[in-house]
């Protein structure tokens, strides 16, 4: 216990002044998640601004044959401009990227509305640009609105009711909470978490053997009257108080992102307040262990400080698999996934962004099967670090 | 008193020592003379315990290397090839460390660090960080945290190995000093000259097995030669030739 102890203060100390752990672990692990995370939240909100609320200008070729259309148009707050003079110039500039989308109004028009034949519009566009494509669905859904309104009217005065052309009135009742929408945007914040808590302790776990061995001070360490595996619970504990520390930065920086995002505008209320801080560093903190020990042992394999790094990157990715599938599936929370590492912190962190009731055999079968199997591979971990290939 | 009895030592197929029996009394300088490859590190890596032998045994102050290794290491100190020091703690951190790891009481660690400084003449840089250390500062504080702990027996492997002059001068003071004080001290070089200037008894290592154990001029009648160096060439040649 005495060695343990030893081991581990002077791991910590050690690393503390290393500016490469420091860099990584209460760095670059804790703020690449948020500064990603703020990216992408404004754009979205960008985004979901765009919609409908700004003018929009609009190339209409042949507007002059429809006044009325014109005007309907401007109402929706889209605003006719310049067009090119003609078609197949319209064909041109929008296959340039010159305009997004143009409108084609024939000169027929007239003498079809009179002869209630079906006018044609032509609308044109390249759909395999995004901001185009939500450009042109707003002006469809204009024209169609329009195309209604004069339905209603023809109908109305041939004495019929427009309500006959609805058979049904479809309606989307949305029953997703402001927190449950978060949650959709926010599922990779569990990843985000795992990712800083992993930063936070590769060093260490590369140090204690590749990069013992690289330096030459392994040979002189196991030649102390000391058992090899208080060396290694050493240095894993050391790593694990780094992920700690690493997997806290990042939370507490999430916090502070998520106060600062204007995520209401996305109508979106992250249950992300101190006390659920406080209850995700709890449900995520025992990822510590097993992250350490599985670092530990991979870096164990490998013949340098580089090649370890190369093979503890894989390491970083490794946790997102079970994330991804989640989401692509949309599985619920079940007891039995509460025996997947990172799978079940996921879903327990969603459950809490989402604000929804603890299950506490869940998190009971999370922290305690995450905890044994970080046992497991710490066993593990000792077991080849008595070998003697260990040297090298 | 260090004592190795028929040790060998394969790693697959290479059969790196193959039968070597030789004893390192107390107060006396042995040295373990051999070329590159002749099973010198691995015989001295079996007595401080990191690889255990395939046959034979080998004991430290009547402690088996294998059976007893935690008390066989606590009564070595040794400084394996190439010993490196942790870059971002200080010499004297460095040292302490070892001191603490060697469960020495709480309350003498501090004295003891300091006086095995004061003995190494490491005073100088003893609180300075050893990131930037030369290869001779280095080693002195290497062998300091090996002897922290004031073993009875040291064994230090090629410890001359990337020094130069000066450095090479003060390390062998440093090794007589060990041997006036009752050591035993056990150390392996590939350098003729350097074994000759310091031993009290040469064991000559190759192709795995003991060439020559005898005294300096034990070898010199034993091979004929008058020359150290030539009688060294002669004794391998005649091993590696069986």
């Amino acid at each position: 216990m005495h060695a343990f102890r030893t081991v581990f203060v002077k791991e910590v100390t050690d690393n503390f002044r290393d500016r490469r752990t420091l860099v990584s672990a209460l760095l670059m692990g804790p703020l690449f998640g948020p500064i990603l995370f703020a990216f992408v939240i404004s754009i979205s909100v960008k985004q979901s601004l765009s919609d409908g609320s700004e003018p929009l200008d609009l190339p209409v070729i042949g507007g002059e044959h429809a006044p009325n259309l014109l005007d309907y148009l401007a109402s929706r707050n889209i605003n006719i401009a310049d067009a090119p003079t003609s078609r197949a110039a319209a064909l041109e500039a929008v296959g340039q990227g010159v305009h997004d989308v143009v409108v084609v109004i024939p000169e027929s028009i007239g003498d079809d509305m009179a002869t209630t034949t079906p006018a044609r519009i032509e609308v044109i566009s390249d759909q395999a640009n995004t901001k185009a494509e939500r450009e042109t669905r707003r002006v469809i859904r204009a024209l169609a609105a329009y195309n209604q309104e004069l339905a209603g009217m023809r109908l109305t005065a041939r004495g019929i009711s427009p309500v006959v052309m609805q058979p049904l009135n479809i309606d989307l009742v949305d029953v997703s909470t402001p927190s449950g929408r978060s949650a959709i945007l926010l599922g990779m914040l569990s990843y985000f978490f795992i990712f800083a808590l992993l930063t936070g302790g590769m060093n260490l776990a590369i140090d204690s053997t590749a990069g013992e061995r690289e330096r030459g001070s392994l040979e002189p360490l196991l030649c102390l009257p000391v058992t090899r595996d208080q060396l290694i619970f050493g240095k894993i504990f050391a790593a694990c108080l780094f992920m700690a520390l690493s997997l806290s930065l990042s939370l507490i920086s999430f916090y502070v992102v998520l106060k600062l995002m204007p995520l209401q505008q996305l109508g979106m209320t992250p249950n992300f307040g101190p006390d659920v801080v406080v209850q995700a560093f709890f449900l995520l903190v025992p990822f510590a262990l097993l992250g350490a020990a599985l670092m530990t042992l991979v870096a164990s394999f490998t013949k340098s400080y580089k090649e370890a790094q190369t093979w503890l990157s894989a390491v970083l990715l490794a946790p997102t698999l079970p994330i991804l599938i989640v989401s692509i599936l949309m599985v619920r929370p079940s007891t039995a996934y509460m025996f997947i590492p990172s799978l079940s912190q996921h879903l327990l962190l969603v459950g809490l962004i989402k604000n929804e009731a603890v299950n506490w055999l869940h998190v009971a079968v999370s922290v305690s099967g995450t905890l044994a199997l970080g046992i497991v591979l710490t066993l593990v971990c000792a077991r080849l670090y008595r070998r003697e290939g260990l040297l090298g | 008193m260090i004592r190795v009895d028929g040790l060998h030592k394969y790693f697959g197929e290479v059969k790196a020592v193959r039968g070597v029996s030789f004893e390192a009394t107390d107060g006396r300088i042995t040295g373990l003379l051999g070329p590159n490859g002749a099973g010198k590190s691995t015989t001295l890596r079996v007595l401080y315990t990191v690889l255990k032998p395939d046959r034979g045994t080998a004991s430290i102050d009547g402690a088996d290397v294998v059976g007893d290794a935690l008390r066989a290491r606590s009564m070595i100190g040794s400084l394996p090839h190439g010993s490196g020091l942790y870059p971002h703690l200080t010499a004297r951190e460095n040292i302490r460390y070892y001191a603490k790891l060697y469960r020495l009481p709480p309350e003498v660690i501090e004295e003891r660090v300091q006086s095995v400084i004061d003995e190494l003449d490491i005073g100088d840089f003893a609180d300075r960080r050893s990131k930037g250390f030369s290869q001779g500062q280095r080693t002195k504080v290497a062998l300091a945290r090996a002897l922290v702990h004031r073993p009875r027996n040291v064994i230090l492997d090629e410890p001359s190995n990337g020094l130069d002059v000066m450095a090479t001068r003060s390390l062998r003071e440093l090794i007589l000093k060990l041997k006036d004080a009752g050591k035993c001290v056990l150390f392996s070089s590939h350098v003729m000259q350097e074994v000759a200037a310091l031993c009290d008894r040469i064991v000559i290592i190759a192709a795995g097995r003991v060439a020559v154990d005898a005294s300096p001029d034990g070898i010199r009648d034993r091979t004929g030669c008058d020359d150290l160096e030539e009688a060294f060439v002669k004794a391998i040649h005649r091993v590696e030739t069986d």
